[in-house]
């Protein structure tokens, strides 16, 4: 029924602005069904995802979050979030691999937390990685965690995504031994797995499109797995096609709205101008559908699976996300 | 339903006399005494796009303007004759020079930037060591807020050259698609701070020799670092040190003097935002943080905002709020399903739901923050990929 049964790990990509943590809720709430459990991470500090779900800043552990969306048969798994932040990952990688009580708060006396976290090449990626890594490897997790059917990942924008996960490879040139280079290699292991897939998120606009396809160059070019690509804010489609095509050449019988607005009782508002803006509103509309349906070929373009979200005028709250899911899943992307 | 209804959103909002005023970009682009427009603002809300609406605009009012971008769209970036990521202003072909003005752009390359400081700094072969230094590599093109820090340090030079021969008047910088909008802020501080910290200082103590300095405290410490990266990376760190140890007053003079340039009274910042509450509210803590650093904040730019399309501003009595469309949409296609009014009204209901939130999103902005002047810029259809895009952008900015 899904597109990606076997995918443990799913990594949501996107340029800046295109809904991508927004897609990632959703698609863990999909996800999340008959029982199954999903996590839900961020790593880039936003507290993102503890907005769209309106609960507290999350800390740095696994809190419930909320119930998925139920499947065919009613039943509904959970969700779980994971807010994960370098510092944190840092002082419980040193404590678990090294034991470091005192010399980890030595370290941060003398700025080495910052240091790490903050500036030495590649080492927060990696701290991040390593984290989401110990969540969803195979076999279980270490210390008694929680195993999750399905990891759902807010990643870093498409532009930094390749070095975000591949990180391991920049930085294994530096560290040519090391803990963190074999812990690497174990990463990279299943990064470029079957059990992951990397999906982008687009809208339908000439940059975010432009950028989805070199994503997807970049992401294949490092053996990344390529998911799907997932067009959010998709323009609502109240005009038939052959209303569109009259909207956008000024064509459309003014007549007949005028006449239509006052059987409504809009007369008064007929006469003030009302059929004028709806007539500009439809062309507006046409001309941004006509530019939507280019890119849309575009995407179709990419060779992957696509899946379509509507833009919200409202806004995304918490019901919404469950109405994103409930797409995203009609659609087979969960 | 009556008429004379206040329109609602960020575009009605503008010079209503309610809430914070107007932004005045052409008074702000028009006085001679602004030498430097910075616009920042989260990734994806259109801040290049600003940058080189706003320096175009400039510029066909006579100004003799440089643009700094970071990462422009290709096609906008072939329109503007800067493909090419090497650090060298070019001039923008096409612009109206009537009024006496220049525009030339350029298209930052972070790498190329901090090797031209340390080149600056350190004579050849030193500068050729620290170059070839693994460390340094790494450094100068992976680190996060690297490419903050030299679009600052470049948007220095820029300026001090340009005051010192005169090519230009007016400098208008675009700031990297950070995570967060504060990181450009705080790179060049972060940065400094850690090339002549205590760490650092630690690090370089075995390389310096005496061993008395190991004392148990540092030797554990260093150990907890040579577990962590490995020792190869923390020689080359040492070595790197080692050679850029002379160097480190030089950055951080510089970081000092960009910092400086910043409060400068010539010096305005442009927060570019979406009417979006994540946008915004980057927005928020960046305008708080600029009055934090006393750093002159000339307004707030809100791209994309839904809008009346344009040619149908009629009386305020021939717009419906969300419902009355909704209301009106539904007894329409109850008489015929397939109705191109009801659609109509539906799409009208639509954009006024989104006119509203971003109304209320913006307001909310301005109620914590009333003394920031806003400007709110309708969605264009398409993307801007020329100038004649540009100046369209550059015409709605100073609109409102």
């Amino acid at each position: 029924m899904s597109d990606w049964p076997d995918v443990r790990l799913h990594v949501v990509t996107g340029k800046g602005g295109t809904g991508k943590s927004t897609v990632a809720a959703a698609l863990a709430l999909a996800l999340a069904y008959g029982g199954r459990d999903v996590l839900l991470c961020e790593v880039e500090g936003r507290q993102g995802i503890a907005r769209m779900f309106d609960v507290e800043p999350l800390p740095y552990e696994e809190r419930r979050l909320a119930t998925g969306l139920p499947g065919r048969r009613g039943r509904a798994g959970t969700v779980h979030a994971l807010h994960v932040d370098p510092e944190s990952a840092l002082l419980e990688y040193l404590a678990m691999y090294y034991r470091l009580g005192r010399a980890g708060r030595l370290l941060d006396r003398f700025g080495v937390v910052d240091f790490a976290t903050t500036l030495a090449p590649g080492v927060r990626d990696v701290l991040l990685t390593g984290k989401i890594y110990e969540a969803a490897k195979p076999g279980g997790r270490r210390g008694g965690g929680r195993a999750y059917d399905a990891v759902v990942l807010d990643a870093p924008p498409t532009g930094r995504i390749v070095q975000f996960l591949g990180v391991s490879s920049e930085l294994a040139g530096l560290a040519k031994v090391g803990p963190i280079r074999s812990q690497s290699d174990a990463m990279m292991g299943l990064f470029r797995s079957e059990a992951t897939a990397v999906h982008l998120t687009t809208v339908l606009e000439e940059m975010p499109v432009q950028e989805t396809a070199d994503g997807i160059a970049e992401l294949r070019e490092a053996g990344l797995p390529v998911g799907g690509v997932v067009v959010d804010q998709v323009r609502p489609r109240d005009l038939g096609d052959e209303h569109l095509a009259a909207a956008a050449a000024g064509t459309l019988d003014r007549e007949l709205v005028a006449h239509d607005l006052r059987a409504a009782g809009l007369a008064e508002e007929a006469d003030a101008g009302l059929v004028d803006v709806l007539l500009a509103d439809g062309r507006d509309h046409a001309v941004r559908r006509r530019l939507e349906d280019e890119q849309r070929a575009l995407v179709a373009d990419l060779g992957r699976p696509a899946y379509e979200l509507p833009r919200l005028a409202g806004g995304v709250d918490l019901g919404g996300l469950y109405e994103l899911a409930g797409l995203l899943r009609e659609q087979g992307m969960a | 339903m009556s008429r004379g209804r206040p329109r609602v959103g960020p575009l009605a909002r503008t010079g209503d006399g309610t809430g914070a005023d107007a932004l005045d970009v052409d008074a702000l682009i028009g006085d001679p005494a602004t030498r430097i427009v910075v616009c920042c603002g989260s990734g994806g809300v259109g801040k290049t796009t600003t940058s080189a609406a706003l320096a175009l605009r400039a510029a066909e009012q006579g100004r003799r303007v440089v643009v700094l971008t970071i990462d422009p769209a290709r096609r906008l970036a072939q329109s503007m004759g800067i493909e090419e990521l090497d650090n060298t202003p070019r001039p923008v072909v096409g612009i109206d020079d009537a009024a006496g003005g220049a525009l030339d752009a350029m298209m930052l390359d972070m790498k190329r930037t901090f090797d031209e400081v340390v080149e600056s700094q350190a004579s050849g072969d030193k500068a050729a060591q620290i170059l070839a230094n693994p460390f340094y590599v790494a450094l100068s093109s992976s680190f996060a807020g690297t490419q903050e820090y030299m679009a600052m340090e470049k948007l220095g030079q820029v300026h001090r050259a340009a005051e010192a021969d005169g090519t230009y008047d007016l400098v208008v910088v675009d700031t990297p698609p950070s995570r967060s909008a504060l990181d450009f802020l705080d790179a060049p501080e972060r940065l400094s701070s850690f090339l002549d910290g205590r760490f650092i200082r630690l690090l370089l103590a075995p390389a310096r020799g005496p061993a008395r300095f190991m004392t148990a405290g540092v030797g554990l410490v260093t150990g907890a670092v040579t577990k962590l990266i490995g020792a190869q990376v923390l020689r080359d760190m040492q070595t790197f040190v080692a050679a850029f140890d002379t160097l480190f007053g030089g950055f951080r003079a510089r970081a000092e003097r960009t910092f400086a340039l910043l409060q400068a009274d010539g010096t305005a910042f442009l927060v570019v935002a979406a009417p979006e509450p994540d946008a915004l509210r980057e927005a928020a803590y960046f305008t708080e943080r600029l009055a934090e650093d006393a750093m002159p904040l000339a307004g707030l730019v809100v791209n994309r905002c839904s809008a009346v399309p344009t040619g149908a501003e009629g009386p305020d009595g021939a717009v419906l709020s969300t419902d009355e469309a909704t209301t009106a949409a539904t007894r329409v296609a109850k008489r015929d399903p397939v109705s191109v009014t009801a659609g109509l009204l539906r799409l009208h209901a639509d954009r006024a739901r989104a006119v509203e939130r971003e109304g209320r999103l913006v307001e909310r902005f301005s109620a914590a923050h009333p003394d920031v002047p806003v400007v709110a810029v309708p969605a264009l259809a398409g993307d801007v990929h020329d100038l004649d895009g540009l100046r369209e952008v550059g015409r709605l900015l100073a609109d409102g």
